[in-house]
Parts: structure tokens; C-alpha cells; sequence
């Protein structure tokens, strides 16, 4: 099977490749890096359904505003998300916009492991590289 | 090579010059944008360690910066960041200069606090577990941590950050006294709540009196070693042997959305003002321009939020001593030594060949250390100079040191902030288990509370420099010379 993603070496941040056949797909397993950094999304159950939707100027961006938008909606309903599904991206006038459906629950000590927070999205050595049937994403959490 | 290795190019060797045993310099003729040339200040092992990562090239691009002063400083504990390094200070021209968020950090005001109390080892150790797990009770920590008893309206949240620690004191959770013996007296005046977003608002607004994750921490402690008695006294220092208490944790969600918008507007700006950058995350703005100044007045903000959490939790490491020793906690002491913050920017004044001159001064990873008669130093320390206080890693010992005259000649009155990492988070997850490093911390006596046994692992001194050569390289350049060093008897981590 192949690799959704993969941590990287970095002395202080979480530095994260997330793969995929697609640049949805890749950016799917993006997010779901980012949560494994904080917990263990195999125990996180996909009970709710949430939708996002995010635009911005060009790829590197999307895949910024999409990730922040991840963080910033765990930090403020305290829900964990295991599983994404992106429905698109499409060209604007302005650039790109996302939509996309997750699923997720409250975090819950007692059942899901808290590793670490996160605290940023960085552009930090931010990498889009895309081969045939083979997109890569890296990029830098803050921790 | 791999094919990311391929992708990110060859590692460039950095040029450096040795200038004296700590000290190291990297020419202007190394890089064609440099104004400035870089400084370091090392032993010879913490800078073979910086030459690992991108600091010393992350030195030398700060020094591109428009209106830098002087040189652009990594200091002891430094490594890599984003943009700067971590462990760095730039000051530039207040008028002709720009103004970073990188300079200053995601975590915008993390700092430290240390209180001090008049009891002894033996005093606590009967009850040293117990008084550890209730801090671990009454302090949340780890991921997705929040308070019951504490809940902020939006408007309280505004108010605590325009007023800081003083608001904080009003409602209860601390004591007058407490104001004063913390920078900027726990509140800088700038503060404006209408340039904070909403976002960061909602990610603040459920964390206060929270410790955060990561390498955040609260150590109960004892005084290993007195160094300089007599500076030791003023602080509270008074015996070895002595029980004190650290707090080290920054500004939550709060700040790091702060820094993450306001990243978004400089890089803009970036292209408003025609600024050329050798790498586009020293992201920047005119020093009079309005989106520096909106910058300046959030960042304020977001630093009320970090001193003004720090004083919470203060309050609720008071209460546990109560709920443990059933005592007033006035009567152990438990006053406040000082608060520094060490990711942040200041506006200050300092002498430039022979002028003063009004700069922005960035501190990341990096710890304000003003020497004696300066008067943003506590009356009470003004003879003897500013408290700095360097946290070690988990486990590992943390140091008081004094503010100098040297610092305002050499690193425009700074100094480090601690250890700085040196081993990643996935090589030290594959070389420590969790659930070792806690025992390998209780054989030594160190009673370890923690949110996360992964955070652990990641966290085991190992993975740091030695906060002792760095406390050492301070000492000996001068920028800060050594009052105690302190060693933890129990951790609390997120």
C-alpha cells in the first residue's frame, strides 16, 4: 500500500511529505499528517461531517489556508479529524478555491492520545513538486 | 544525494572568521546583500552544531535586513527558525528600518517566570508528589487543554489584552506586588485588540490559565549552585537548597495566529514597498508604515496574553501549595523573582557609534539582560541589574543569571533563552521511548507529570544543547553573567 505521508527530519518543527496521485489527494493526506502529529487518528472515529471551503491566490497558499483552516477549527471546537475528502479545486478570478468535506469527533482524553499541539502552518521549505500520477507536498508545522 | 536533498540544493559553507575564544564573525563579502556583517557568539562545540542546520546562513541573511544596526546576532543556544534563526537578535533603524514577525516568533512572547519560596528540600520532598499532581490538576497542559473555571468573554479578553497582568491581578489571581517584578510591567502600552483577528481571538479565548504542549513546562526546583551571592540575595536567592517554582509557556493560540496573519500581510507588504530579501520568510514592513504599526500594536497584544497567562497559572501554583500544605501561600514565600519574555520586539534605544539611535529591537529565542541604573529595571534590582532567567530542557538545570553593561555594547542589551534543540523530534522519538525517559527522570529523584508520553520522548534532554555551555558562553562574552543555577524536583509538562 502506498505511503500517505511521511515525517521528516527537523530539529525543532514537525517537517511533514504527504503524498498523493492527485493534488487532492496529496493535500488530503497533508491534513491527515497534521493531525497524526497531534494524535493517533487511527482512534479518532469520523462521526461528524464538517465542510470547509477556502480560496487563495495559488497552490502554496491553498495548501497554507487549507491546513490553517484545519488548525484553527480544532482549536476552537476541540475537534479531532480523521478523514478528508476533497470535492475540488477549482480556478477563480482571484485564484483557487477548495471544498472539501472531514469528518471527525471531539477530542476525548480517555479514548484519544494527546501528542502535541500545534501551533502554525509555516511556509518553511514548502514544496508542491509534481510528477505523473505522483504529487508530493512537504512543508513545516510549528510545534 | 536523496531527492529531497536534490531538491533543496547543496548546503553552502558559511564563511566565518574567529574573532576571540566565544566569539565568531561572518563577513558582508560572504553574501552581496549584506549590510551588516553576522556575530556569533559560541564555543566551538555549539557552533559545530549550528553549522547542522541553516543558522549560521539564516545569521547571514538577517543582515540583508533595511535599517540593521551593528550586526545581526545568533547567540548561543542558537538554530535554525523561520527566516531568523531561533536564538537571535537584529536591531534596526526605528524610521528607515523594517519590522519582522519572523524576528520575533510564532510564539510571540514565550517566556519564563521564577518564584521563589522559603522552604528547603526537605521541607517539600514528604509531599512533593502530591503538591506535582495537583499543579497537574490545577494547570492544564497538553493538547487541547482548557479551563472550567476560568471562562473569558470576549470583551474580558479584549481587556486582558490592552491591560496584562494588571487586569489579570484585578480578578484575583495574583498579587499587586506582581506587577512590577515583571518586564514592561506586565503590560506593553501599545496593546490595540482591534488589530488581533477574530481568529486569533477565538483560538485565545478558551486557553488562558493553560500551559500549552511541545517544550512548554512548570518545574518545582531547587538552588543547586549560588554563583554570585550578593546579586542572588536581591532576587530572593537566599540558600542552597532552596525551593523555587518556573513557569515556562508563551501566548497560545493567540499569538501564533497573530504571527500567522500578520506573516500573510508583510509578505505583501514585501511587494508594496519594494524590499528585497534574500528569503522571502524575513518578510517585512517599513517601520512607518501602517502595516508595522498595526503589527506592532497585535504583537502587543499577544504579548499581555502570554504575561497575563503566565500570572494565572502563577496563581494557581499558589492555590496548590495551599490545597497541599494548608497554608496561606503567603507564608512560603511564593513571590514573583521576574517575568522575561524572550520572543518579542521592543522599541529601545541604543548607542551606534557613538549616537543614540530609537530601533526595533527582535528578540527571538532570545532574552532582554539590562545591566545596573537602567530604569526599565525593577527599583528593587535597579543597583545590581535586570533578573535573567534561562530554562534548561525538561529535566535538565535552568540558571538565574544578571543583565550587564557589556549587553548594550555587544547584543544590544540581550542575551539566550536556553538550551535550543539539537536532536529532531522523529530521531528523538525513535531513540527514546516515553515511558523510559519519565523512569530514567524518577531515578534521579524528579517526580514527572505529563500530558503526553510522546512529548516526552521528543523532549529528552539529549535532544538539547547543554543550557550549562550556554549559560557558560553568556557568562564569559558578558552579556549576562551567572547569580544560581537551579535543577528540577519535579516536571510538569503538556
Amino acid at each position: 500500500m502506498k505511503k500517505r505521508f511521511e515525517f521528516l527530519e527537523h530539529t525543532a518543527d514537525a517537517y511533514i511529505a504527504a503524498y498523493g496521485e492527485s493534488l487532492e489527494e496529496a493535500f488530503e493526506n497533508a491534513a491527515l499528517a497534521t493531525f497524526e502529529v497531534m494524535t493517533d487518528v487511527e482512534k479518532v472515529k469520523p462521526e461528524a461531517e464538517d465542510l470547509v471551503e477556502v480560496e487563495a491566490h495559488d497552490e502554496y497558499s491553498l495548501l497554507y489556508s487549507w491546513l490553517e483552516e484545519l488548525l484553527v477549527r480544532f482549536e476552537t471546537t476541540n475537534n479531532l479529524y480523521c478523514r478528508f475528502k476533497i470535492s475540488s479545486i477549482e480556478k477563480t478570478p482571484s485564484g483557487l478555491k477548495l471544498r472539501a468535506k472531514i469528518w471527525g469527533e471531539p477530542l476525548n482524553l480517555e479514548r484519544h492520545l494527546g501528542k502535541v499541539g500545534v501551533k502554525a502552518v509555516t511556509y518553511h521549505r514548502m514544496e508542491i513538486v509534481k510528477k505523473p500520477k505522483a504529487i508530493t507536498v512537504r512543508f513545516i508545522l510549528d510545534i | 544525494m536523496n531527492e529531497r536533498e536534490e531538491h533543496l540544493g547543496p548546503r553552502e559553507r558559511v564563511l566565518l572568521e574567529r574573532v576571540d575564544k566565544y566569539t565568531w564573525r561572518i563577513p558582508r563579502k560572504y553574501k552581496p546583500g549584506m549590510r551588516v556583517p553576522g556575530v556569533v557568539f559560541a564555543d566551538e562545540d555549539l557552533l559545530e552544531k549550528m553549522k547542522t542546520d541553516r543558522t549560521l546562513e539564516q545569521c547571514a541573511n538577517v543582515a540583508h535586513l533595511p535599517g540593521i544596526y551593528k550586526h545581526s546576532i545568533t547567540l548561543p543556544d542558537g538554530h535554525e527558525g523561520y527566516g531568523f534563526p531561533i536564538g537571535g537578535v537584529a536591531a534596526t533603524d526605528y524610521e528607515e528600518g523594517v519590522i519582522s514577525p519572523g524576528g520575533v516568533g510564532y510564539d510571540i512572547n514565550c517566556g519564563v517566570r521564577l518564584l521563589t519560596t522559603n522552604l528547603s528540600e526537605a521541607d517539600i520532598q514528604p509531599n512533593l508528589a502530591e503538591l506535582t499532581n495537583t499543579i497537574f490538576n490545577n494547570v492544564p497542559c497538553g493538547l487541547g487543554s482548557r479551563r472550567k473555571d476560568l471562562r473569558l468573554t470576549p470583551h474580558e479578553l479584549d481587556r486582558l489584552a490592552a491591560e496584562g497582568v494588571k487586569w489579570v491581578v484585578e480578578q484575583g489571581l495574583g498579587w499587586p506586588e506582581d506587577i512590577k517584578n515583571c518586564e514592561e510591567n506586565g503590560c506593553m502600552e501599545a496593546a490595540n485588540p482591534d488589530k488581533v483577528s477574530t481568529t486569533a481571538k477565538d483560538r485565545g479565548l478558551t486557553q488562558i490559565g493553560t500551559l500549552g504542549s511541545g517544550n512548554h513546562f512548570l518545574e518545582i526546583q531547587k538552588v543547586d549552585k549560588i554563583y554570585n551571592p550578593q546579586v542572588a540575595k536581591v532576587f530572593g536567592i537566599t540558600h542552597e537548597g532552596q525551593i523555587t517554582a518556573m513557569i515556562h509557556c508563551g501566548s497560545r493560540g493567540y499569538g501564533h495566529q497573530v504571527c500567522s496573519d500578520y506573516l500573510r500581510i508583510m509578505e505583501r507588504a514585501v511587494h508594496k514597498y519594494n524590499i528585497a530579501l534574500p528569503d522571502r520568510e524575513l518578510a517585512c514592513a517599513p517601520g512607518t508604515s501602517k502595516e508595522a504599526e498595526d503589527y506592532y500594536q497585535a504583537m502587543a497584544c499577544a504579548v499581555n496574553y502570554a504575561f497575563s497567562n503566565r500570572q494565572a497559572i502563577t496563581h494557581w501554583v499558589r492555590q496548590s501549595f495551599e490545597q497541599v500544605f494548608k497554608r496561606p501561600a503567603e507564608e512560603f514565600g511564593l513571590g514573583l523573582v521576574y517575568d522575561v519574555a524572550h520572543n518579542i520586539a521592543k522599541i529601545e534605544e541604543h548607542k551606534v557609534n557613538e549616537h543614540t539611535r530609537k530601533v526595533w529591537v527582535h528578540r527571538k529565542g532570545a532574552t532582554r539582560s539590562f545591566g545596573p541604573e537602567h530604569l526599565e529595571v525593577p527599583a528593587n534590582y535597579r543597583a545590581v541589574g535586570q533578573p535573567v532567567i534561562i530554562p534548561g530542557s525538561m529535566g535538565t538545570s535552568s540558571w538565574v543569571l544578571v543583565g550587564t553593561p557589556k549587553a548594550m555594547e555587544v547584543s544590544f542589551g540581550s542575551t539566550a533563552h536556553g538550551a535550543g534543540r539539537m536532536m529532531s523530534r522523529s530521531a528523538a522519538k525513535r531513540k527514546f521511548w516515553g515511558a523510559e525517559v519519565k523512569k530514567a527522570l524518577e531515578q534521579r529523584g524528579i517526580v514527572v507529570r505529563a500530558a503526553s508520553q510522546v512529548v516526552l520522548a521528543e523532549e529528552a534532554d539529549p535532544a538539547y544543547k547543554s543550557v550549562d555551555r550556554v549559560a557558560e558562553v553568556s557568562d564569559k562574552v558578558g552579556i549576562a553573567t551567572k547569580v544560581a543555577r537551579l535543577v528540577p524536583i519535579s516536571v510538569v509538562k503538556g
